[in-house]
Order: structure tokens, then C-alpha cells, then sequence
């Protein structure tokens, strides 16, 4: 296992965010977490990704506890996120914004090869390279903050609602994207509020509740299930 | 009104104004990048003229050789402050932050208030009088010092925050906080470079107004003061606007100083202050909020 969650705890203040939250995640797996609105999928990402301090538990990647590490150690190891709104630089132009994701120790040396590289797989990005980030569609956003976040070279990636707010054309791109990823080595976990696009994807799935693990197994597994299927896919 | 009178005193302010605006670059950068004001930002002004006194009389060195090494001092004060306190406060309201940067600012005054006295100081340079006539223009020389090396470290700080990677890391943080924090950007550490580099921009500034004007303790609340005035006059968080807002605001009182009376210098800077609240409260280079 790449990384071991166990008996995760997180608040916000008095509220329960993560409940005793335990997951595996295997090297070069697609792991969905899928679940309700405040269900605590993006808690969840937010603390494996350092920027939330867990009140009990452990996550354990590649041996090293990171729980309550601050996120520029945690992503020093090469766990990256692509944040829920994308979160990207809007002021910078989108080169800039490419290169916050290559400050990183790991990444320093071969950010010349890689911005190449993400161009080349990316290359609406290149074409607007010396404009600022804030002037793209939605779509070139989306695919502007997965770029950066690879000019970090990372080896785990956690994608955190990559499609919302996308027109379908896009979408597809967007998971078209992240499979290419997936098949180049990077393990790769997806929160998504299209349940099934993603539960297709996905080797493993974990349904979240609030803030606990209700439900899981392989991806096919879980688009079978009637609890998930009434739930989460209007069948 | 003779025209050579009005156009020395034009020149007079625009350098002036032009220090003004390095100091006030320094407060807009660290409100700019962690949204914090600077109360304490006179104080800094303050303690910096002091350093430069003290490096002149007791060292026998000049200002302007005095500036780096002013310049590095006061960037490790800041940093440290940073790093020390104001983090610690990131995250509180404005309120707190504010008491807490005033008790700074009061520890300071009252500090130099212990070690240097009431009185006004300054240095006695042997140049301080010298000036170079320009057609009907006389202008000081220590004026044209002090201007030029603001503007060259305006320039120096722009350059910076364009070209260096960590000039680039500092904008993300002030453009994005959560973005910065998932491409795994030092946030705390480039908080407090933050913090040090407009420590320093204050203290290049006070080291250059010494060779125009005396020090005393409690000039740190004019100067905190007349910071907020820059930066709100050129909009807040915009660099550019520190600049123009020091140089309007320089403008103003030599302007007011000599046609009115130097005492009402100061109500003019309020005035244009409210004049910009009233016509473009965003201050002149700023963003629409």
C-alpha cells in the first residue's frame, strides 16, 4: 500500500468532520471516494494533503506518518492535489502559475523538461502561456491546475471534484486527462459528484457518510449496489 | 507668485514624495500579500533613522553607506517579528492584530523615547547644504540622493517580485492562499520574507529622510499615519499606487507648506485622503473591490 489511512478524526471547532476514517490506497490504483454534499470528502483530502490537522489517526504514505505534517512537507513527498475550484494563481500568467507548481524541492532541477512536457500533453495551455490565468474558460482552468500540479512530478495525485461546473465536451477531456495519468504511473484519487463517470474509472471506491466509511469494494462492485444506486445515481 | 519659487517647491515635493512612497511601499506589500496592517510601520520608520543616527555618530559612517547594512537589519527585525508574533495572529480578527501591532508600535516608541530622549536628532553631513542649479531650478542634494535611491529600490522590488522565484511564490500567496498552500508553497516562511522585505523598504526609507529631516520618538505615529494616507490615496496592495500616493502626498505638503502655512501641511494630506474616499475609494491605482 502507498498510503494507509487509520481511525482518522478531524473537527472543525465542535463539528465532526472525518469519523474514524480508515483507507488503502495501492501504488498505481484509481481509488473514487464518492459520497454526499458534506459527506467529508474534501476533509478527507484536505487532511491527507496537510491542510487540515487531524485531532486522532495516522496516514501513513509509503511508511511515513504525514498526519498534521504541513502541506509543503507533504507535498515534498510527492502527494499532490488538484484542488476542489481549481484553485489556481488568476493574477499570474499561466507559465507563473506552471512554475509555483515546480518550487518544490523534488520538481526544482527538471522543471524546464516537465513544463515541456505538460505543454505537450496540455497544449491550449502552451497557447495561452503569457496570459493570466484569470482570463481562461473554466475548462482550460481545470486543466491549467492539473498541469501545475504535475510540474511537481508527483507520484500520488488526489483530484477533488475536477468536473464541476464543466460542460460535458470538457468533462470527458478532463477524465480523458486523468486516465492518460493514471496509465503513465501516477496513482491517482478521485472525489467526484459524478458518481458514476467515476465509479467506472476506479479500481476500488469508498462511499463516505457522513464523515464515515459506509461502503466499500472494487468499482464495479459499487455501481451494482442498490444502496448506491438509489443514492447516488437516481436508479 | 514668482514661477522659479513654485516650480523649486514641485521638485522639492516630488523627492520627498518619492521616499514617502518607498516607506509606504512596504506597509502596502505586507497588506497586500497577508492582509495585515502595519501599525507598527512608523515605529520600523523610526527605529531605522535611529540606527543611522547611531551608525553615523558613534561609527562615523555615512547614511548612505549605512544603508545596507539599516536595509539588512531591518529586514531581520521584520522577518522576525513575523515569524515570532504577527503568525501567531494570522488567523484572529482584525481587531487583535491590530492591539497587537500597537503594542508593538508602543514598546518601540517608548523604547527609542528610553535610549535616545525627547529631543530631535540628526545627522550633520558636510554635503547637506550643497545643491545643483538647474536653469532657474536650485535643488538639494541630499533631495536627490534620497530620491533616487527610493526610486532605484522601488525599481529593485519590482524587479523582484517579477523575476525571482520567490518574488513569485510571494504573489501567488497574496493572490491565491489555498492555491499556494496545494502546490505546497512555504506560506509561513514566504509570509515572513513578506514581512522583512517591507521592514527593510521602511527602513531604506528612514536611513534617506535623515538626511532631510531630524528624528524623535514620537514622529512614528506621523509616519504610520502618513503611510495609510500613501496607500490608501494609491490603492491599497498596489505598488504603483504606494509610489504615486508618496509623491501626490509629497506634492501636497511642500505645496501647502510654503503657499499656506508648513503647520497645515498635514490637513491637506487629510483632505486629499477624503477627497479619494469620496471620489474613488478604491485609491487611484486600485482594484474595484
Amino acid at each position: 500500500m502507498i498510503l494507509e489511512v487509520r481511525n482518522l478524526d478531524l473537527y472543525y471547532g465542535d463539528a465532526q468532520a472525518l469519523d474514524d476514517v480508515s483507507l488503502d490506497i495501492a501504488e498505481r490504483e484509481i481509488v473514487a471516494i464518492v459520497g454526499a454534499n458534506g459527506a467529508g470528502k474534501t476533509s478527507l483530502i484536505r487532511t491527507i494533503g496537510g491542510m487540515c490537522r487531524p485531532a486522532r489517526g495516522s496516514i501513513r504514505y509509503k511508511g511515513v506518518d504525514i498526519a498534521g505534517q504541513p502541506s509543503h512537507k507533504v507535498c515534498e513527498l510527492g502527494v499532490a492535489q488538484v484542488a476542489e475550484g481549481r484553485q489556481i494563481f488568476p493574477n499570474m500568467t499561466v507559465r507563473e502559475n506552471l512554475e509555483m507548481g515546480a518550487v518544490l524541492k523534488r520538481a526544482r532541477a527538471g522543471k524546464r523538461g516537465t513544463m515541456e512536457k505538460v505543454f505537450a500533453m496540455l497544449p491550449r495551455l502552451r497557447e495561452r502561456a503569457d496570459q493570466a490565468a484569470g482570463t481562461l474558460s473554466g475548462g482550460e482552468q481545470q486543466m491549467l491546475a492539473i498541469g501545475r500540479c504535475l510540474m511537481g512530478q508527483p507520484e500520488m495525485v488526489m483530484f477533488d471534484e475536477p468536473s464541476l461546473g464543466l460542460a460535458p465536451t470538457i468533462v470527458q477531456e478532463v477524465f480523458r486527462t486523468i486516465r492518460d495519468l493514471h496509465d503513465a504511473g501516477i496513482t491517482v484519487v478521485l472525489v467526484e459528484q459524478n458518481v458514476s463517470a467515476s465509479l467506472k474509472m476506479a479500481d476500488r471506491a469508498y462511499v463516505l457518510e457522513n464523515g464515515r466509511v459506509v461502503l466499500t469494494g472494487t468499482g464495479a462492485e459499487l455501481l451494482r449496489d442498490e444502496g448506491v444506486r438509489q443514492a447516488y445515481l437516481g436508479l | 507668485m514668482p514661477i522659479d519659487f513654485l516650480l523649486n517647491i514641485l521638485v522639492a515635493g516630488l523627492l520627498t514624495g518619492l521616499v514617502y512612497g518607498l516607506m509606504a511601499l512596504g506597509l502596502s506589500a505586507i497588506f497586500g500579500v497577508m492582509k495585515v496592517v502595519n501599525f507598527a510601520h512608523g515605529d520600523m520608520m523610526v527605529v531605522a533613522m535611529y540606527a543611522t543616527y547611531t551608525l553615523y555618530t558613534a561609527a562615523g559612517l555615512e547614511p548612505v553607506a549605512a544603508l545596507p547594512l539599516v536595509a539588512a537589519g531591518l529586514f531581520v527585525f521584520g522577518f522576525a517579528l513575523q515569524r515570532g508574533l504577527v503568525n501567531r495572529f494570522i488567523n484572529a480578527t482584525e481587531h487583535m492584530q491590530f492591539l497587537l501591532l500597537l503594542g508593538v508600535a508602543m514598546v518601540i516608541t517608548n523604547g527609542t523615547l528610553m535610549v535616545f530622549g525627547p529631543d530631535a536628532r540628526n545627522v550633520q553631513l558636510d554635503y547637506a547644504f550643497d545643491s545643483y542649479n538647474v536653469g532657474p531650478l536650485i535643488v538639494d542634494k541630499v533631495r536627490v540622493i534620497a530620491a533616487g535611491v527610493a526610486g532605484g529600490t522601488a525599481l529593485l522590488l519590482a524587479a523582484f517580485f517579477r523575476f525571482t522565484v520567490t518574488g513569485k511564490a510571494i504573489r501567488a500567496c497574496a493572490d491565491n492562499f489555498t492555491g499556494a498552500q496545494v502546490v505546497g508553497l512555504h506560506v509561513n516562511h514566504l509570509y515572513a520574507v513578506t514581512f522583512g522585505i517591507g521592514a527593510a523598504c521602511v527602513g531604506v526609507a528612514g536611513t534617506l529622510l535623515l538626511l532631510i529631516t531630524d528624528v524623535h520618538p514620537h514622529l512614528s505615529t506621523d509616519y504610520t499615519l502618513l503611510g495609510f494616507i500613501i496607500v490608501i490615496l494609491g490603492g491599497l496592495g498596489s505598488l504603483g499606487g504606494a509610489l504615486l500616493g508618496g509623491v501626490l502626498v509629497g506634492l501636497s505638503e511642500a505645496l501647502s507648506g510654503a503657499l499656506i502655512a508648513p503647520s497645515l501641511k498635514s490637513m491637506f494630506s487629510f483632505g486629499l485622503l477624503i477627497l479619494v474616499l469620496l471620489l474613488r475609494p478604491q485609491g487611484l491605482l486600485g482594484k474595484q473591490a
